[in-house]
């Protein structure tokens, strides 16, 4: 079987596995997962950028999914005036003293010679940065939080259209991968995890605890929709009539009020399912360029010296390629796709949570699909991202079901029957994982995996 | 026949092209054989194949009359088979003294005996036994490599370019005390690059090339022949 | 001079005690990573999960126990069932170990997939906790509460400041300095210990003296599960056990044992004290402590804490994070990297 029908085959029987959820679970709800699966594939894409292309083991994915989701509300929310005149001033101050503490410690660090001497005038200089900064910032922020806290007290974000903020978490994330891959891409590769991990976690606390910027855990809801709202639609003629339409074998031959209950019924859940569906063709116009780009990317001289770089630091950086400056760059690539894909799961929530991000969903989870899809091959993490996320969302349904059927000879009102159902859930967690250990064991190089055709002469002589 | 011998060896490392193309090795107690050649000639891939490191596709190795081809490097540890590696030899974090007791780690018996002897034969070491043992010069690391070795209380001992990166001095100290153990009538097998003093010491002298026997004779006499001096020992 | 008492129970009270109480806690896990890295050269993610096996299992014990009527006078029950806990963990820690890394270490693969099938047996066990336990926080400590009440303490010295330890405080400090000095003792002094030093030192020549990989893999697994299913269980004593406390445990862990410098064990247990008193004394408010110290006029207005208590868990990453870009072999240096 070439490698073009076994993805042609693999991803057959994902739509196939979405088809029977249509079918024997409904038609929403196969939608739902659909959506998530896009995201998913979205993320998956990003890790695999990293791991697949250039080896690097980046573990804070969930950060820069946060990241995009911050972008989401600094982007749709309208700015609240009342809070930038209480502490904008102040704020101000505090950003313009960060600035020049930074470049202070900057400017400083070149003259002053290794040794306890810089050491404590760097420290000194931030020391006292510090401290300026909190006059500023620690009565900003106490007047921002201050203002109208019930449903604002942060900052607001610019109210632009919702759509923006894909491109604006992108690039969020690609500034902090930026920062954070200067720091740590020296690193050994789980030394790197670790790093990561901690750096993803921190982006949580911030996103939890600067409520001037994010309202932290109040959350920040009722985000602006790139697609109509449900009730909008259910009111539009236009859509009623189209309802009517496409409906109007079922709707034949009934009386008026009868008719009248079936399409207002059908109108609501239509518009649900147009909602769906039109989150879903964003999400699949999205996930369609940054594949096409990541294809091609790979397949370019620039792929092959990445997976030159991945398979052979030494020998690359012997041909004199520059392997920590494509690090970084293939390190920012990566992190800005999960940034971009954190933001579209955001805007399709319709609010931020940082108390949800949790590193098992947004990190492991999507490390998961990448190794389970087949590293190295772009084709590979999409089908992962579908796949992963359908298990993790369907091994509930069956493992109540499989629960149900293996303690079918007890009673109703056995303990061990109530403990084992209400657990039910907790199976996906070790499915999971098993299904992590069996791919790794006996296929390692996942579903899909990596294409690794022998270059012509020609390829070898263009490099 | 010799005590240890590797007879026709083919084989490289992995699946990886082949290093030695039918060469044979033997080696006796109470002698020091000694391997010589140009870089690339197989010489330590030679040794290694006689302790298992690396997977023959033809020939035998027997020791003691016993064949031992497919035993794992283990095992033929556990028959008396020791080796001192040409870097990473001894156990940088421990000291002189675990350095040994490792070396020893698989006997039962009093290995103090053989202790005491190890610093007879080395009695720096002795001063030093509770110094770590990446603390120590070359040629004292060296010596605690060899020594560790001999904790095993091995029947064979094999050097795989022991003097790399000594000084002459060092050197010369070691080639002594390489002769004293050769006293103690264990079979010694020795790969070296300063070609003419290890044939010096050597009883047989074997010098490859691109993996084949090119001379074996004593040392004595390969020293004396022409055609090695010109090509191997610079004239 | 009672001023300067009552400063220093005031900071005993909040900042030495719980620091000294986390850092056991910490230490006793972060040993564990520490040798597993030294050994199996990979830094286990799935040792916070490990942990809250291990703990999981010295709750059931304790609960059933507790049903049956028995306790251990003003001692907490679970100490009872500790044993028993160890060795399931120990043997959950061998199986995974036969059943996963086994087949790695044999195809010598990198490091990088050791951890990515740590991440899989993270995610097992994990699931297996919340299975049977489920995900909610789990009280099972019993027995008495405190070893000294503040206000007793008060009525004793006529402070004003009350200093208050609790029996899961005393025990935990208690015990991980009983135990701490087992580990060295058994790498410094006994025979497998040395061979594991060795092992870890140098893999090579540890097979070439004839030291047997797999029994120094086993033995590894044993002190690590044994150590965590003890932080574990004086970690749910202390606080209360809930699973994803325990795979959150996993950041401060592995930042207490690179902090120390990984592979060295003196490390861990200083990295985690490290960790832990960061962890508390850069979120405590110096505020009433300086008051008792400096003249009234001199007192500040604010609450003189350097990061809000929010940002608890944020100090060990930031110290991790920090240790890996300036000095990424440790205090007492670790394995190079």
């Amino acid at each position: 079987m070439s490698n073009a029908q076994r993805s042609a085959l693999a991803f057959a029987i994902m739509a196939g596995l979405l088809m029977v959820v249509g079918f024997s679970q409904s038609w929403p709800l196969m939608l739902t997962i659909l959506n998530l699966c896009l995201i998913s594939s979205l993320m998956a894409l990003g890790v695999n950028i990293q791991w697949g292309y250039a080896g690097l083991f980046n573990v804070g994915t969930m950060g820069f999914a946060a990241l995009g989701g911050v972008a989401a509300v600094l982007v749709s929310k309208g700015p609240v005036p009342e809070a930038w005149a209480a502490g904008g001033w102040n704020l101000f101050m505090a950003a313009l003293l960060f600035v020049l503490t930074g470049a202070a410690a900057i400017v400083a660090y070149r003259p002053i010679p290794k040794g306890p001497l810089r050491v404590l005038a760097l420290s000194g200089i931030i020391i006292i940065g510090i401290f300026a900064i909190r006059y500023f910032s620690d009565p900003a922020i106490a007047d921002i939080e201050a203002v109208n806290p019930t449903v604002t007290g942060y900052l607001g974000g610019l109210g632009l259209p919702i759509l923006f903020s894909w491109a604006a978490g992108g690039l969020f994330a690609a500034g902090a991968a930026w920062i954070i891959g200067k720091i740590t891409l020296g690193l050994r590769s789980d030394y790197l995890a670790i790093a990561t991990l901690g750096i993803s976690e921190i982006i949580i606390a911030l996103l939890k605890n600067e409520d001037w910027l994010t309202r932290g855990v109040k959350n920040v809801a009722g985000l602006p929709r790139p697609v109509p709202f449900e009730v909008d639609l259910q009111k539009s003629e236009k859509f009623i009539g189209w309802t009517e339409w496409l409906n109007s074998n079922a709707l034949e031959g009934l009386t008026a009020s009868e008719r009248g209950d079936l399409l207002s019924a059908l109108v609501i859940q239509h518009s649900g399912i147009f909602v769906k569906l039109g989150y879903a063709g964003l999400f699949t116009v999205v996930l369609v360029a940054v594949l096409s780009l990541s294809v091609m990317a790979l397949n370019s001289p620039w792929g092959r010296m990445m997976r030159a770089i991945r398979d052979n630091e030494v020998s690359a950086a012997a041909m004199g390629k520059d392997v920590t400056g494509r690090r970084l760059q293939v390190f920012i690539i990566g992190s800005a796709v999960v940034g971009i894909a954190g933001a579209m799961l955001t805007t399709l929530d319709g609010q931020l949570t940082p108390g949800s991000y949790n590193p098992l969903r947004f990190t492991f989870l999507i490390w998961v699909m990448v190794i389970v899809g087949g590293s190295g091959n772009n084709l590979g993490s999409v089908l992962g991202g579908f796949l992963i996320w359908f298990i993790w969302i369907e091994a509930e349904p069956v493992g109540v079901w499989l629960i149900d059927f293996a303690t079918g000879w007890m009673d109703e009102t056995s303990p061990i029957r109530i403990h084992l159902m209400g657990s039910a859930q907790h199976m996906r967690l070790f499915m999971m994982g098993l299904v992590l250990l069996l791919v790794m064991r006996f296929n390692p190089g996942g579903i899909l995996p990596e294409v690794t055709k022998a270059r012509t002469q020609k390829e070898i002589d263009r490099d | 026949m010799s005590f240890l011998s590797g007879i026709n060896m083919s084989g490289g490392y992995g699946g990886g092209a082949d290093i030695l193309h039918g060469c044979d090795i033997s080696v006796d107690k109470g002698e020091i054989t000694v391997i010589v050649g140009p870089n690339g000639a197989g010489k330590s891939t030679a040794m290694k194949a006689l302790l298992g490191m690396l997977s023959l596709r033809r020939g035998t190795v027997t020791l003691d009359g016993k064949d031992i081809t497919r035993m794992s490097p283990q095992d033929r540890v556990k028959e008396g088979m020791a080796m001192v590696p040409q870097t990473n030899n001894v156990f940088v974090s421990m000291t002189v003294q675990e350095n040994l007791e490792m070396g020893a780690f698989l006997r039962r018996d009093d290995i103090y005996v053989t202790m005491e002897h190890v610093f007879e034969l080395f009695p720096i070491l002795k001063d030093k036994r509770s110094q770590a043992a990446g603390e120590l010069s070359g040629g004292q690391r060296q010596q605690v490599a060899v020594g560790r070795a001999l904790m095993t209380d091995p029947q064979v001992l094999m050097l795989d370019e022991p003097t790399a990166g000594v000084s002459p001095i060092v050197m010369d100290e070691l080639f002594e005390r390489i002769l004293e153990i050769k006293q103690t009538g264990i079979a010694i097998l020795m790969v070296e690059q300063n070609a003419r003093q290890a044939l010096n010491i050597a009883d047989t002298g074997y010098v490859l090339v691109t993996g084949e026997n090119k001379f074996t004779d004593t040392g004595e006499a390969l020293l004396a022949n022409p055609e090695v001096r010109r090509a191997f020992l610079g004239g | 001079m009672t001023d300067v008492f009552n400063a220093i129970i005031l900071l005993s009270n909040f900042v030495i005690v719980p620091g000294l109480t986390y850092g056991s806690q910490l230490a006793l896990g972060a040993l564990g990573i520490t040798l597993v890295y030294g050994i199996l050269r990979f830094a286990n993610f799935a040792h916070g999960d490990l942990m809250a096996f291990g703990t999981m299992v010295a709750v059931l014990i304790t609960w059933w126990l507790q049903s049956m009527g028995v306790s251990f006078g003003p001692l907490p029950t679970a100490l009872l069932a500790l044993p028993v806990a160890i060795a399931v963990t120990i043997a959950m820690a061998l199986f995974t170990d036969k059943a996963v890394y086994k087949f790695y270490r044999k195809k010598r693969s990198a490091p990088a997939v050791f951890v990515i099938a740590s991440i899989g047996v993270m995610f097992v066990l994990n699931g297996i906790v919340r299975f049977i336990i489920g995900p909610n926080d789990q009280r099972f400590s019993d027995g008495e509460r405190f070893i000294i009440k503040a206000r007793a303490f008060k009525q004793i010295t006529g402070l004003n400041e009350g200093l208050a330890i609790k029996v899961s405080q005393g025990l935990t400090i208690g015990i991980t300095f009983l135990l701490v000095g087992a580990p060295f003792w058994f790498l410094q002094r006994t025979r497998t210990g040395k061979a594991m030093r060795a092992y870890s030192d140098n893999e090579d020549l540890a097979l070439l003296s004839g030291i047997d990989p797999e029994r120094v893999v086993m033995v590894t697994w044993i002190i690590a599960a044994a150590l965590a299913t003890i932080a574990g269980t004086l970690y749910g004593l202390d606080k209360s056990f809930k699973p994803f406390t325990y795979f959150q445990l996993l950041l401060p862990l592995f930042a207490a044992a690179i902090v120390g410098g990984i592979g060295n064990p003196l490390g861990a247990i200083l990295g985690g004290f490290v960790v832990a008193f960061s962890e508390v004394g850069i979120t405590y408010a110096y505020k009433k402590f300086l008051g008792y110290l400096v003249p009234e006029s001199w007192e500040p207005d604010g609450l003189l804490q350097f990061l809000s208590t929010d940002y608890k868990f944020a100090v060990s990453f930031i110290i991790l994070v920090l240790v890996l870009l300036i000095r990424p072999t440790g205090i007492l240096k670790g394995r190079v990297i």
